[in-house]
């Protein structure tokens, strides 16, 4: 015990009277801090904008097309595929979803949105937190996404245009806003919510699409009745409906085109700084070491343990790391304020806190070399050394 | 009688230079009794410092024994080592003696966190043993703040503030102007004489003899010549020898 508060009172003082150097070290992790916690939470912006949706639905399990890959666009379930789940026992509710993709009108440029549909009370709607849910068949009304208003200034009442491409030429079509509902991004792209006879009508098709007035659900959203029952009710979904393919959320999730790739390059930029991270300090401190071998033999010589010594020199570290992920995470926070919020930032709680611990280990697992390096120096320096 | 504190018996350091054994410490003898100022003086590579070492427990003899307050060095463990160099043995260096990053009085009180007898009375002592070195506008000076003379004043305090059985000097003038030297060494005489510890003082400059009670020469890690009358020493120190 008295190795340890001797270690921590070398390690303060050696601080404490270096302060400007070692404050120069935890400035550059305060740096790699703030860049590491924003590429965490851009990245975490991004997929919230490309998945929101689809995690944020009252569902467990998302019926698709046989042979989709679970991919949301590629999949196009015929009508009565929908009446067949509902009558599979366990099924609590099952809401059909027709998704594309358009343009609204709005006063300062066109703002592009993901353009869905779904039955009111059925999972695919989201809670509509102002005004009213749309009127089924061809109503001509919408119920849009918070980020939708705030980006085009469409309130509840409002009458917005839809420019949509019909078989090769841009045509407008006119939807009624009665109703507004949050935190829907899909596609990274705001939604706007219509029936499937709205929809049908004013999505974007192509010259063969437009034979058809029917729509076709690309997917369907299924909430159990027990939603533990994940892994049997999807055995009784494929078993009892033809043409399916069921998947749980995440994997859903995971299919979202570019999804996976996306994090995957966010995750590798992060990675790669926190090993800038872990070389920056390693470097200082082997240095520091090194010029250390003199005074650390005295160490040593006049009795001081090789723990003592080791000890100390990881409490520098940690001491030095910890200053320094206090500065960038406060940097950060400042920084995060100033951020509109069109740009996808989202600090949430576990990608920082797990961005924090990564960078709270870089500092031990870069000095790890310099404190090895300097429990084996040997006491007899203090008199070889001159 | 003063007691002996520390007994070297037949000592010998080989090593291996160049494939061939070399014995930097030759079957070497001698006694230090309390109280005692002992300089160990002889050309370059004669194996001052080699002996020196061991009798700090920095390094393992090849044979013979060394006793520190009756304790065997070869029959002791790394950690027990360890503990013996903190609370038996104080020591300066040629230089890089002190911890930079201490005051003159941390580094002096260091010695006494280390042996866990850091208290009131201690720390006062710390402070006087310091003034008394004429360093009592020092204290809280950093290391490079301080003149090599007064670093190394710094050094013979906190060799001798945790009563240690044996204070060990090695060249400790090297690094100051002839006056300054002399002064060093008087008060670090003086000081030793009167904690009554036993000192040696490892040396290449004859005229610092002439605060010592005792002179040990080596050549080739032999002991060749031992002065040790007041006027054996003084002839020593001037340079007729
Ligand atoms: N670690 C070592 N390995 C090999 N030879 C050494 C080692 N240390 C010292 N020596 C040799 O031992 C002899 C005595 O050296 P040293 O004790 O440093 O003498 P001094 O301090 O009197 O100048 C020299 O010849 C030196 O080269
Ligand atoms: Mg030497």
């Amino acid at each position: 015990m008295r190795a340890l508060s001797i270690a921590t009172y070398l390690a303060l003082k050696e601080v404490w009277r270096g302060r400007g150097r070692f404050l120069l070290v935890s400035l550059v992790i305060a740096l790699i801090t703030l860049l590491v916690l924003f590429i965490a939470a851009l990245g975490e912006g991004l997929a919230n904008g490309n998945r929101q949706y689809v995690s944020n639905l009252n569902a467990q399990l998302i019926v698709f097309l046989q042979k989709s890959d679970t991919n949301i666009s590629s999949s196009q379930l015929q009508v009565d595929t929908v009446r067949q789940i509902r009558r599979v026992d366990g099924v609590a509710a099952a809401g059909p979803i027709y998704t594309s993709s358009t343009e609204i009108e709005a006063n300062k440029s066109p703002l592009k949105v993901s353009l869905l549909a779904a039955e009111p009370g059925q999972p695919g709607l989201p809670p509509v937190i102002a005004g009213r849910v749309f009127h089924t068949g061809d109503s001509g009304e919408a119920v849009i996404d918070q980020n939708v208003a705030l980006r085009s200034g469409f309130q509840v009442g409002d009458e917005m245009t839809i420019r949509s491409t019909q078989g090769g030429t841009d045509e407008f079509f006119y939807l009624r806003v009665v109703g507004l509902t949050s935190n829907q991004s899909y596609f990274f792209q705001p939604t706007i919510f219509t029936s499937a006879a709205t929809w049908e009508k004013v999505r974007p098709q192509s010259a063969a699409d437009l034979k058809d007035d029917t729509p076709y659900p690309n997917i369907i959203a299924v909430q159990l009745a027990d939603p533990k029952q994940i892994q049997s009710m999807e055995m009784q979904l494929l078993t009892k409906v033809p043409n399916i393919e069921v998947a749980d959320i995440p994997t859903t999730i995971n299919a979202i085109p570019g999804y996976s790739a996306q994090q995957g390059t966010v995750q590798t930029q992060g990675v790669f700084t926190l090993l800038i991270g872990v070389l920056v300090i390693g470097g200082f401190f082997q240095i520091q070491i090194l010029q250390k071998v003199p005074q650390i033999g005295v160490l040593k010589a006049i009795g001081s343990s090789n723990g003592t010594v080791g000890a100390s020199a990881v409490i520098q570290i940690i001491i030095v790391t910890a200053i320094g992920v206090g500065i960038g995470g406060g940097l950060t926070y400042l920084f995060s304020l100033g951020f509109p919020p069109t740009i996808p930032l989202v600090f949430n709680g576990t990608s920082s806190l797990f961005a924090v611990v990564a960078l709270l280990l870089i500092g031990p697992i870069g000095g790890l070399v310099s404190v090895i390096y300097a429990v084996r120096i040997e006491p007899l320096k203090a008199l070889r050394l001159q | 009688m003063k007691e002996i504190v520390l007994e070297v018996r037949d000592l010998v350091k080989t090593f291996i230079l160049d494939g061939a054994p070399l014995n930097a410490v030759d079957h070497v003898s001698f006694q230090v009794h309390s109280g005692e100022f002992v300089a160990l003086v002889g050309p370059s590579g004669s194996g001052k410092t080699t002996l020196l070492s061991i009798l700090a427990a920095l390094l393992t003899q090849s044979s013979g024994e060394v006793f520190i307050d009756g304790q065997q060095l070869s029959a002791m463990g790394e950690s027990e080592r360890v503990k013996l160099r903190r609370s038996r043995i104080g020591f300066t260096f040629q230089s890089n003696n002190l911890i930079p990053y201490l005051t003159a009085q941390e580094n002096v009180e260091f010695m006494l966190r280390l042996n866990g007898t850091l208290g009131k009375v201690n720390r006062l002592r710390a402070e006087e043993l310091l003034a008394r070195l004429g360093l009592e506008d020092r204290l809280r000076s950093l290391p490079a703040q301080m003149s090599g003379g007064q670093q190394q004043r710094v050094a013979i305090a906190r060799a001798l503030i945790h009563n240690p059985a044996v204070v060990l000097a090695d060249e400790p003038t090297a690094s100051l102007d002839t006056e300054r030297a002399f002064q060093v060494v008087q008060t670090f005489a003086a000081l030793i004489h009167e904690n009554q510890r036993a000192g040696i003082m490892v040396t290449h400059d004859l005229r610092m003899c002439k605060y010592v009670d005792r002179v040990l020469q080596m050549r080739d890690g032999k002991l060749v010549n031992e002065c040790k009358t007041r006027i054996e020493i003084e002839a020593l120190a001037r340079g007729e020898h």
